[in-house]
């Protein structure tokens, strides 16, 4: 066993791992920080993408030890300093992008990470950023339509509902 | 996946060093590797983590117009380098490697290692002619890659850049694996001012290769047409749940062609 | 005016806000105090004699509690399949054991042979690696013709063969349908795969038993669609645990589309090693695991013929269906084939004469069961995919040739023995002619044309059966379960509402959904209602959520259960407002005497039936709490329309989807947003089997698609945005809401548009195929479009797994 440290949601924190120990792991295990979600074993699904040092990444694809100093943010680090939903997470809520809401941390913490580098993008831009996070429940509709009205986008033309 | 030991050296000499042990594995970026170690298809007593290396980390032009690319360099900061230095085939290859995730922790240095026969980036080093500098040595594109999964490394080896040279005009095609989204097909063409590279990954069963009967025709007139009546055999492709070898040889004919008319 | 609260409206789902900001509950994310892990070591041969197990270096390695075989095991019960289907020759199916680890012998890659139960999952695995198997290699049975041809390797050795049953439908009609097909004008026939598929939630299983010493009572905390219903199977089938030593939760649980319906061998077996072990006990399944262990979907080899008289009148439908069972009968198996889809083969039309013949057969595959629409995507897609055939072989409008024979009475008996109760097809063709915009294919044509690209128009329509299902009818069918839902809506004294449902969420949205039917009968705010599910020690019996049940039947008993209280209450109402119950009226949170002014405030009649100091004593309890079960009278009929556009790239065979419509009728409808989201979803999963999702096996029963490296899951980029609508409402007539159910139709209407589509695009281009089988991937449309393979004729094998691309 190691120790690592690394900032986890602005909180200095320290475990101790294994050599094998993913971050996910960590986080999940030794944090409790449940709502970093594994939902593959091959780095597809992005049910576990969190932020590293400011840039997306798959937490299961990445050992904990990797993660020695860095800043690391996951769901749990993203509302509103009050509790409320952030802009994104409420233009989910909004336009019902999530159901069974498995996806959907990864989802948030996927569309955050696009909507830093690429402030207004197209739909054709979100669909394509997407393809590291599978969605079982939705057909992507509703989460594309809410990550454009997330970015200030008039989404009033795209299919009602 | 079985439990090793983790070191995160900072310099070359210190992974070198590291990597002495018996069974110790390099680690790049990890996107290949540790989905195989959770498949428990890999038993390294110690893997040694490449991430905490500045040395081998950044992209610059050297004075022989080549882009000479950190081997510890990350397919997003590829993509976005390759662009502002002028060489956009390089560009659309980096930046559509898996998805934006895995491009901000894999590496050209783990992708040239591991040699998957569906990676991208041997495509282009095969296509460019580029050289690939280690700890130890400098080794051309056509002597490094050996076959499937296979290259001219030696144990504990570390790729610490690669030398592309930079083409006049360059695309990549990439035709998806419906499930891992790997290329079914990848072509990279490079036109020089005296040669034509044409790269093939994904198709072949012996691995990536150049495909220089096309190589011959695009030098002396670079353009789709003059591989119209191209093709490549089947006999030696990959044939599995997502494409015949009949296939594949046929999109290695239609990926090239449109790779041209992007270069163009 | 589009309503903002109540029944119509589409308020801001509740449970969202836990779920965005990582507050979820789901299975895995439950630890019980010290707790042990489970791995099991599975099969890495599809068939095979267990000749020895060796345990014990396993069982010395760091941290192990206990390795478990079969030998363990032998006392226990078998996992229970929960329909029994009758054959043609009136005997019922036959029905191997189903051991929770093997008993002898391995049937299916994945068939858990041991397991190690350690401190942690690393170390459990690592022991796994250690047990000693031997086992002696035997055919693999994976094609399904050759599984019940003479002399054929047996699944099961105590079975007589590998024919599970031989089903006729209707069996009083197969010479009269004979004759029809004989004398017909035009007979249309088309041979078929509907293609095994892997349901993929999101969410891989996870189980978690749990013993208490003191009191000898087990918890299970589950991935399940249907916690009573585990409870029930496992309980009593297969552990001898009786119901009330025994609770079953499914918390947060991230879909389930059918494959967390089933009882699987992991929830007893962590149930029964946590008494074992005296320790809980916690099993996370990978997603490489859930690939070859969850219950797998479709898998059916298809021949249909059609028969039209002369004024392209359908006169008769012939079918013949080889459907996979797997290896062994999971829970609702034999329904699927049978029951779920030989009832709707007369689809949106009026074929007067039906027969439908389905053999179900053992192979060496992991088992086959309710998938998204569950046999009725399987009856849609052979019937319109063969209309469509017919279409073009008389050389007249596919629409028209639907227009022509729809439905148009209702209530409508088929015959195939159900009662349409209401419908309008016309109108949903209607509909979808003007959001498709099916006028403007021509120009969009054109422009497709322009850019190189074939473009292709596919239509079809869709009627399922859900909102299961009658009890005393299904009991005649087979099935060993009543089809009924339960609710206990529990008034506190402050006027607030919980209501217990034996339904369950998984991403319907139910909290949200059900109490906006209680704000609009009792007329106060949603926020007054709180749903509880998902935990047997807290809800009444319930039979859970599938087959798009959750509103027409869970909805109901919470609609009934309702109307027991608001008749309390109004006996309660009428006593502070001295006057006859007869008379009182709530209306907007309160009773009012019909023709006064004189009311009293819901909360203060809640209030009053716990705090009853003024109040009838004698004639009526305190409290304000009623419990309803619902047993429905038919099944409900949703229907609808469905629109693709595709383009085909001539030179590479791909098909990109560029519009795609949904015109249904749902009957009414609680809440549109969430009815377009299950929509949406439906069609992502439908499109997904027509172009992608290929669950294979190669010859020797290997998985070939055993991971998202080789399972294509529909992704962002493969979708276009949908447009539909549920503007056509033909109420349901026989529950109290009118409704009808949502949560299939998208997957059970969109394929075959897909495939009419990809179809009408290749004949564009001058290349007349008549099918190619899904998945429509790019190498078999190429294949199909150059000769240069017999494109989709998986059938002719009768296989539907096999390998080949």
């Amino acid at each position: 066993m190691a120790s690592v440290t690394m900032n986890v949601n602005g909180k200095p924190v320290t475990g101790e791992i294994e050599g094998r120990t993913l971050l996910v792991e960590f986080l999940r295990n030794g944090l409790s920080l449940t709502g970093t979600h594994v939902g593959c074993d091959t780095s597809q699904c992005g049910a576990c993408l969190v932020h590293v040092d400011g840039e997306a990444v798959k937490a299961c694809t990445m050992f904990a030890a990797e993660a020695e100093g860095a800043e690391v943010t996951t769901i749990e680090g993203v509302s509103n300093p009050d509790g409320s939903l952030n802009t994104i997470q409420q233009a989910f809520q909004d336009y019902h992008g999530l159901q069974c809401g498995f996806c959907t941390p990864g989802m948030v913490m996927s569309a955050a990470a696009l909507l830093k580098d690429n402030p207004s993008p197209s739909e054709q831009e979100i669909r394509e950023y997407l393809q590291g996070n599978i969605c079982r429940c939705t057909g992507y509709h509703n989460i594309v339509k809410a990550i454009m009205a997330a970015s200030g986008q008039d989404v009033s033309r795209i299919a009602a509902e | 996946m079985y439990n090793f030991d983790f070191e995160r050296p900072k310099s070359v000499a210190d992974a070198v060093k590291a990597l002495q042990t018996e069974e110790a594995q390099p680690l790049g970026g990890g996107q290949t590797l540790i989905p195989t170690l959770k498949q428990r298809l890999a038993m390294p007593s110690k893997l040694v983590s490449l991430a905490g290396i500045d040395e081998i980390k950044g992209v610059c032009k050297d004075d022989q117009n080549r882009l000479c690319i950190g081997g510890g360099t990350v397919h997003r900061v590829i993509a976005e380098k390759a662009m502002s230095e002028g060489f956009p085939g390089l560009t659309g290859l980096a930046s559509k490697i898996g998805d934006p995730a895995v491009r901000n922790r894999g590496t050209i240095g783990g992708s040239l290692a591991n040699n998957d026969p569906s990676a991208c980036y041997p495509a282009a080093a095969m296509a460019t002619g580029a050289t690939i500098v280690t700890d130890r040595r400098e080794i051309a594109a056509d002597d490094y890659f050996k076959g499937l999964f296979e290259t001219a490394l030696e144990e504990g080896e570390i790729i610490t850049e690669v030398k592309m040279p930079i083409p006049e005009a360059s695309a990549y095609m990439k035709f998806e694996q419906p499930a891992s989204r790997f290329p079914l097909v990848g072509v990279f063409v490079a036109r020089f001012s005296d040669r034509v590279g044409v790269g093939v990954t994904g198709a072949s069963e012996s691995g990536v290769f150049r495909w220089t009967e096309a190589e011959r025709a695009l030098g002396s007139d670079f353009s789709a047409d003059a591989v119209k009546g191209l093709s490549v055999p089947a006999d030696g492709m990959i044939s599995d749940l997502h494409g015949t070898a009949e296939y594949r040889a046929h999109l290695v004919g239609v990926m090239t062609r449109r790779a041209v008319a992007a270069a163009q | 005016m589009p309503k903002d609260t109540g029944i119509g409206a589409s308020p801001k789902r509740r449970e969202d806000v836990r779920f965005l900001t990582g507050d979820g509950n789901y299975t895995d994310d439950i630890n019980v105090h010290g707790q042990a892990y489970v791995h099991f070591l599975r099969s890495d041969v599809a068939h095979g004699r267990i000749t020895s197990i060796d345990t014990a270096e396993a069982g010395a390695m760091p941290g192990v509690v206990r390795v478990f075989t079969g030998k363990d095991f032998e006392g226990v019960g078998s996992i229970p399949c929960g329909w029994q289907v009758t054959g043609r020759d009136g005997k019922p199916m036959q029905e191997p054991a189903h051991p929770v680890l093997a008993q002898g012998k391995v049937r299916h890659v994945g068939d858990p042979i041991a397991a190690v139960v350690a401190d942690t999952p690393a170390q459990a695995r690592d022991a796994a690696e250690a047990i000693m198997v031997d086992i002696e290699d035997l055919p693999a049975v994976v094609d399904m013709k050759a599984a019940v041809a003479d002399g054929a390797t047996k699944v099961h050795d105590d079975l007589e063969n590998n024919l599970c049953y031989d089903w006729g439908f209707v069996e009083d009609n197969r010479d009269a349908v004979d004759k029809a097909i004989k004398d017909a004008a035009h007979v249309t026939t088309l041979e078929l795969v509907n293609n095994r598929l892997v349901a993929n939630p999101m969410e891989p299983r996870v189980a978690v038993g749990v013993w208490e010493k003191g009191t000898d009572n087990y918890t299970l905390y589950t991935t399940s669609q249907n916690p009573h219903v585990i409870r029930l199977l496992m309980g009593a089938f297969v552990l001898g645990i009786p119901e009330h030593k025994l609770r079953v939760v499914a918390p947060d649980v991230g879909g389930g589309f059918g494959t967390k319906i089933f009882h699987y061998a992991e929830e007893a077996f962590c149930t029964f090693a946590a008494k074992a072990c005296r320790r809980p006990v916690k099993w996370t399944a990978s997603r490489s695991e859930a690939f070859m262990s969850d219950a797998h979907g479709r898998d059916h080899v298809t021949k249909i013929e059609l028969a039209l008289d002369a004024d392209h009148n359908f006169t008769a439908v012939r079918t013949e269906t080889y459907a996979n069972m797997g290896a062994y009968l999971s829970t609702f198996a034999p329904s699927v084939p049978t029951w779920l889809h030989g009832t709707l083969m007369a689809g949106n039309y009026r074929t007067p004469l039906i027969y439908v013949n389905v053999k179900a057969v053992f192979t060496n595959t992991v088992p086959v069961d309710a998938y998204r629409g569950a046999g009725r995507p399987e009856a849609t897609f052979q019937l319109e995919r063969v209309i469509d055939k017919a279409a073009r072989e008389l050389g007249v409008d596919p629409i028209e040739l639907r227009r022509k024979n729809f439905i148009t009475e209702f209530p409508y008996a088929t015959p195939v023995a159900v009662e349409y109760d209401t419908g309008d097809y016309p109108a949903t063709m209607d509909k979808l002619s003007e959001i498709a915009d099916l006028s403007g294919f021509d120009a969009r044509r054109k422009e497709s044309e322009a850019k190189g690209k074939w473009r292709g128009l596919g239509v079809n329509c869709y009627i399922e059966a859900c909102g299961i299902a009658p009890s005393n009818l299904v009991g005649q069918l087979g099935a060993r379960a009543g089809l009924y839902e339960s609710a206990t809506v529990r008034v506190n004294a402050t006027g607030g509402i919980t209501v217990m449902t034996g339904s369950h969420s998984h991403g319907q949205g139910h909290e949200t959904s059900f109490p906006q039917v209680i704000a609009e009968m009792i007329g106060i705010d949603e926020s007054m209602v709180e749903i509880v599910h998902g935990d047997t020690a807290n809800t009444p019996m319930g039979m859970g959520t599938y087959g798009s049940r959750s509103i027409a039947v869970g909805g109901s008993a919470m609609v009934r259960a309702a109307e027991k209280v608001v008749n309390k209450a109004k006996k309660i109402a009428a006593h502070l407002l001295e006057a006859s119950d007869s008379d009182i009226e709530l209306k907007e949170g309160k009773f009012s005497v019909a023709g006064t002014d004189k009311s009293v405030a819901w909360g203060d009649v809640t209030l009053a039936a716990y705090v009853p100091h003024n109040y009838p004593l004698e004639d009526i309890e305190p409290g304000l709490e009623e419990t309803a079960f619902y047993d429905p009278a038919n099944f409900t009929y949703p229907s609808g329309a469905y629109a693709c556009e595709v383009e085909v790239d001539p030179e590479t065979g791909q098909v990109t989807i560029e519009r795609f419509a949904a015109a249904d009728d749902f009957g009414n409808v609680i809440n549109p947003m969430i009815v377009s989201g299950q929509v949406h979803g439906g069609i992502a999963q439908g499109v997904g089997q027509a172009l992608l999702e290929n669950c294979s096996y190669d010859s020797e029963g290997q998985l070939l698609s055993a991971s998202y490296m080789d399972y294509a899951m529909p992704r962002a980029a493969d979708l276009p945005m949908f447009t539909v609508d549920h503007s056509c409402q033909t109420p349901c007539t026989h529950n109290p809401l009118g409704v009808k159910g949502c949560g299939e139709a998208g997957a059970i209407g969109s394929p075959p548009s897909v495939v009419n589509a990809v179809i009408d695009a290749l004949h564009s281009g001058g290349c007349k195929i008549d099918h190619i089988d899904m998945p429509l991937t790019p190498s078999r449309v190429w294949a199909a479009m150059t000769g240069a393979a017999a494109a989709g004729h998986g059938t002719a094998e009768g296989r539907s797994v096999g390998g080949e691309v």
